[in-house]
């Protein structure tokens, strides 16, 4: 028979409850015929915890409270049903890691879960847990919990768990365990017991099954219903995100001798983001060295919508355009964004849409109706057209051909951009 | 449209050469939590990674890490500093579990949430002492666009190698602002791979093994028990006190990291000749500092600019190239100035000047000013 426990006694105080733990785990396992190197057991933070060094499994031991998500990980990981991952965690570690099993048995990750409930943190000292019942006193709660403890099992059968089961740690429970341990997806035993250190200390005469029963917590299974679980899906060779058809080659030429710093400022919806992209592919279109900075409040779907574009004949090192060439507003949004930059302009260009009031600025002003004469959605694209209609540093057709090319061409004529 | 499918100028953002990157270089999975302004990282590596899993927070997202890390995947998550501030004891984890592993750290303006859409570089002092006990937690960060293919390969290859978690660093501008972008000319990447254990003989999952680094097997394997934890342990992977086996493997977690450092140096040194000053910056700031350098030598001034890439731990070729200047600007986009005082302690130095601020980029005519003074 394999054997799933090394020689060496266990690492617990005298009539520790987490000793049955280890030793009718050995049994389950043994029932069910594993090979221990087709187990991994995952440990937390605890008393419990120091078991590791006792299994001749594959062991993992990590931080308090997590181990549920890392046995989870592990699961996930092997990919594999006809592998075991068990995980021990204390009521402490549940505690703490609460959302993890909730998590665990949500997905249905292939593991079993132990909690070993003994009503309180053995390891630093016996303070309470919240599965600490009704009643029940340790040394820092002399006076006696004043709430109920969770019902763990009720929890992890609503968050849609496989097989849960709740356990009382005293005589062999290794015919629980290994129901447990057969099923396929999340499965998940709690076992109450109790710490000699602290718990017997602090409450004197007590008896468990006594205190199990006042509580509240029943003794039997609270889920038997599925045997599904998590796979992991392995996509193997998918496509590059460099897609040679999203190339755009240098197709005409521009008459920039130096780097063209651009803000375009509007409103949420009506296209500012779109816009800044046609003027960097037709930049691209036109040779030239293109940048762009989107900015916009983290509700995206109100407010200004802003984007700093910047269209050079050299390469671009630095992407940040304090004091922009060219400004062009088309909301109210955009120019109360726009307000401050607009202001410290010592020259270059304003184009505005006309229903705005002007701001300030010792840049050239150009006002044109750009919203009544599109529509506001089309406002932002449509004074790019016009932008580039004025400017000529950049040849229109480059921009005729990024429109063209877009789904926006399917529903706007082209004309109406060229229109002014 | 497209008049010559060979050319090969795509319009990017950094995010993108970013998942292209790790995924070329062999990651299996990416686990992550959303959160701006590293969300890009998480939309292109749905689409493009083997296996994307979205976790319900980030602690949990490093631990399934870890958890695939077990068994001999190669995992990667992108987080800002919220995110990262929960993963931290699990980094930790990570660390002392010798589980390769990348995290993008992607920069945003704090403290706690602050601005999630505004650019930072607040978090190298956290990375700096994010390890306890002094532990260095290897950071490569990432200074233009080419170095989110390369410098992502590098981190990689460095946790793979290394067995480590290595953070990949960055900030809100260098992964979101879109550019032209010639991919013809970036290097052809190989997948990494785990260095597997062969022998015949009882596996010890810490002991030392070429460069300081052990062997990996993983739990999957039916040969050998494996046996990893995060508690003290010797090569065994028992848990142990303060025993000399014990002390003996985790001061070996940093030996290892230092004693490979060569390997993964990596920075950007434009000297010019006769010049006694030095410019450093890195990261978003390192921008404005090519730009800034550039017009400085148009005007006659003569300086020099190192733009580090291996951030932490130091490697001790800067300490040699900072010795022959006269004057040292650090500039960096935080208070304070957190790699002038890593490098040079609270305490400071006289040659040592720093160009910082916040909610915004630092500009190139800020740093012309200071290196002018
Ligand atoms: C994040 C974190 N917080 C606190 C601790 C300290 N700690 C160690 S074990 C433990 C509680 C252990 O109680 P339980 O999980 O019930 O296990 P037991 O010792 O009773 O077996 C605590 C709080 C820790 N290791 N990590
Ligand atoms: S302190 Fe309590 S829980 Fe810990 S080993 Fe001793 S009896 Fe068990």
């Amino acid at each position: 028979m394999n054997k799933f426990l090394t020689d060496t006694a266990l690492p617990f105080c005298k009539g520790c409850g987490h000793s049955q733990v280890a030793q009718y785990t050995e049994k389950a396992l043994q029932n069910l015929n594993y090979d221990p190197m087709d187990v991994v057991m995952v440990t937390d933070i605890g008393c419990h915890g120091i078991i590791d060094k006792s299994f001749t499994t594959h062991t993992v031991h990590g931080l308090h409270g997590r181990s549920v998500a890392l046995g989870s990980g592990v699961s996930a990981g092997l990919n594999n049903p006809n592998k075991k991952v068990i995980v021990f965690i204390g009521d402490g570690g549940a505690t703490i890691g609460m959302q993890h099993l909730i998590d665990a048995a949500h997905n249905g990750f292939n593991m079993t879960v132990l909690i070993h409930n003994n009503m309180l943190y053995g390891m630093t000292g016996g303070q309470p847990s919240e599965f600490t019942p009704f009643g029940f006193k340790t040394p820092t709660l002399p006076e006696g919990a004043k709430e109920a403890g969770y019902d763990i099992c009720k929890l992890i059968a609503a968050a849609g768990a496989s097989y849960v089961s709740r356990v009382m740690g005293i005589g062999d429970f290794s015919a629980q365990l290994t129901e447990a341990f057969s099923k396929k997806g999340f499965s998940l035993v709690e076992v109450m017991e109790i710490c000699p250190s602290y718990g017997v200390k602090s409450n004197p005469g007590m008896k468990l099954s006594k205190l199990v029963e006042e509580a509240g917590l029943e003794i039997k299974v609270f889920a038997d219903n599925k045997n599904s679980f998590y796979q992991t899906e392995i996509k193997e060779n998918r496509k590059s995100l460099f897609s040679k058809e999203d190339a755009i080659p240098t197709k005409y030429e521009n008459k920039l001798k130096k780097p063209l710093r651009f803000m375009l400022c509007g409103s949420a919806g009506e296209g500012t983001q779109v816009a800044a992209e046609f003027l960097l592919k037709a930049g691209m279109l036109s040779g030239l060295h293109a940048t762009k900075k989107g900015s916009y409040p983290v509700t995206v779907g109100v407010g200004f919508s802003a984007a700093e574009i910047i269209l050079s004949p050299d390469e671009i090192l630095y992407t940040g355009s304090p004091n922009p060439d060219v400004v062009c507003v088309t909301s109210q949004d955009g120019l109360d964004y726009a307000r401050n930059t607009i202001r410290n302009m010592s020259g270059g260009k304003l184009l505005i849409d006309s229903s705005l009031e002007i701001p300030e600025t010792k840049a050239e002003v150009s006002a044109f109706p750009f919203r009544e004469k599109v529509g506001i959605r089309n406002s932002s694209i449509y004074s790019i057209f016009y932008y580039l209609k004025n400017s000529e540093l950049i040849p229109i057709d480059s921009l005729v051909d990024v429109f063209n090319e877009s789904k926006i061409s399917k529903k706007l004529d082209i004309a109406k951009m060229l229109d002014f | 449209m497209i008049v010559n499918k060979k050319e090969s100028r795509l319009l990017h953002d950094g995010s993108k050469l970013i998942v292209e990157s790790l995924v070329q270089s062999g990651a299996d999975i990416f686990i992550g939590y959303p959160i701006t302004p590293a969300n890009l990282l998480y939309l292109y590596s749905h689409k493009r990674f083997p296996t994307f899993i979205a976790a319900p927070d980030e602690i949990t997202t490093l631990q399934w890490m870890c958890g695939f890390a077990t068994t001999g995947k190669i995992p990667v998550t992108a987080t800002s500093f919220p995110g990262f501030a929960l993963m931290l004891e699990s980094v930790n984890m990570a660390l002392m579990m010798e589980l390769p592993m990348v995290v993008v750290l992607v920069q945003r303006l704090g403290p706690a949430t602050g601005t999630a859409t505004c650019g930072s570089q607040g978090d190298l002092a956290l990375l700096n002492g994010g390890i306890s006990g002094g532990f260095s937690l290897p950071t490569i960060s990432i200074s233009k666009m080419e170095d989110c293919w390369t410098m992502s390969n590098k981190a990689l290859k460095m946790a793979v190698e290394l067995r480590s978690p290595v953070i990949l660093l960055t900030s809100k501008e260098e992964v979101m602002t879109q550019a032209s972008f010639d991919i013809a000319g970036l290097p052809l990447l190989k997948p990494i791979k785990n260095n597997y254990y062969s022998g015949k003989a009882i596996y010890q999952p810490y002991k030392p093994g070429k460069n300081l680094v052990p062997e990996f097997l993983a739990v999957s394997n039916k040969n050998h028990q494996v046996r990893i934890t995060a508690s003290t342990h010797n090569q065994d992977g028992i848990i142990q006190g303060t025993t000399a086996a014990g002390m003996d493997n985790t001061k070996r977690l940093e030996s290892k990291i230092i004693n490979n450092l060569d390997k993964f140096t990596f920075y950007e040194y434009n000297k010019q000749e006769g010049a006694e000053k030095l410019l450093i910056a890195y990261g978003i700031t390192a921008a404005a500092s090519r730009e800034a350098i550039k017009t400085l030598r148009e005007n006659g001034e003569k300086v020099s600019l190192l733009i580090p890439k291996t951030l932490l731990p130091v490697p001790p070729i800067y300490i040699e190239i900072i010795e022959k200047y006269q004057k040292v600007v650090i500039a960096e986009e935080n208070l304070g100035g957190q790699y002038r005082k890593i490098l040079f302690g609270v305490y400071g130095n006289n040659k040592v000047k720093g160009v910082n601020g916040i909610a915004k980029l630092i500009t190139p005519s800020e740093i012309m000013e200071e290196i002018s003074r």
